[in-house]
């Protein structure tokens, strides 16, 4: 059931986060943060199926992440949840086509090396 | 609605200036919105396994608490990530783990071990390297091929 958890967890959390990138990219830098444009902002995110089926992945993470930390203590949900960084540091590369360079890589090994230590 | 393409290299001062503010809200509101959650949900013990019983464990007080502030989360991470690199925004809000090691410390009385310090040294240095990475370098305002 825990790594049934874990699994699930990992995956949507990718998926969402991939897809949400993708969807707020096609949607366009938001840069009025006046309430009617922010409200126009929302319909037309509201609409996009990246965005949706983000949302969708985020439930299913959210979800599985509470259920997770009601059954595994603290000390197992963090870090294993931070392991997203890995896939999604790759895809950020080669399917987003971001410039992930040694300098974000490195921070990256060092965050994760961090979370572990800090969870214990 | 207006679509602009990012910069590839040299990030504006403004653009700087509103990727820290919307990393300082995500961090906060994610912070906030899983101590709540967390709070509320050892109040409440073991919940089932049905969608009913997650669902219904929505209305504790302070679940309730970190649903809104994750909504909040979601909002500010959505728009950083309409302008700033997924590879940059991910590990630059991970100072939440950080924040959230002192909020413990601070509010719940708890001891940080020497392990617990070195983590969070290392990644403090972690995000500090890739925050000094320009936010965006992938063009925005069209999907990928």
């Amino acid at each position: 059931m825990k790594w049934l958890l874990v699994s699930l967890c990992v995956t949507s959390t990718v998926v969402g986060d991939v897809f949400r990138s993708l969807g707020m990219r096609h949607h366009g830098e938001i840069h009025d943060f006046r309430p009617g444009a922010i409200g126009g902002a929302l319909s037309a995110i509201a609409r996009n199926w990246m965005v949706i089926l983000s949302t969708c992945a985020m439930a299913v993470s959210f979800f599985s992440f509470m259920k997770l930390v009601s059954i595994a203590p603290m000390s197992f949900a963090v870090p294993v949840s931070a392991v997203t960084f890995i896939p999604e540091t790759l895809l950020a590369r080669f399917l987003l086509k971001e410039a992930v360079d040694t300098q974000r890589w490195l921070g990256i090994g060092l965050i994760l090396v961090g979370v572990v230590f800090i969870s214990q | 609605m207006p679509v602009t393409e990012a910069p590839r290299h040299a990030p504006s001062r403004a653009v700087i200036r509103k990727t820290r503010l919307f990393a300082v809200i995500s961090v906060l509101s994610n912070v906030a919105g899983n101590s709540a959650l967390t709070h509320g949900l050892q109040q409440l013990g073991a919940i089932g396994n049905t969608p009913l019983d997650l669902i219904a464990a929505l209305f504790h007080p302070w679940v309730a608490l970190g649903v809104t502030m994750l909504i909040v989360w979601t909002f500010a991470h959505m728009a950083l990530l309409s302008w700033a690199d997924l590879s940059y925004v991910m590990p630059v809000t991970a100072i939440g783990y950080v924040v959230t090691a002192f909020a413990g410390r601070f509010s719940l009385g708890e001891t940080v071990s020497p392990m617990r310090w070195a983590g969070i040294v290392l990644i403090t240095l972690g995000v500090t390297l890739v925050g000094r990475t320009p936010p965006a370098s992938a063009p925005k305002g069209r999907p990928v091929e």
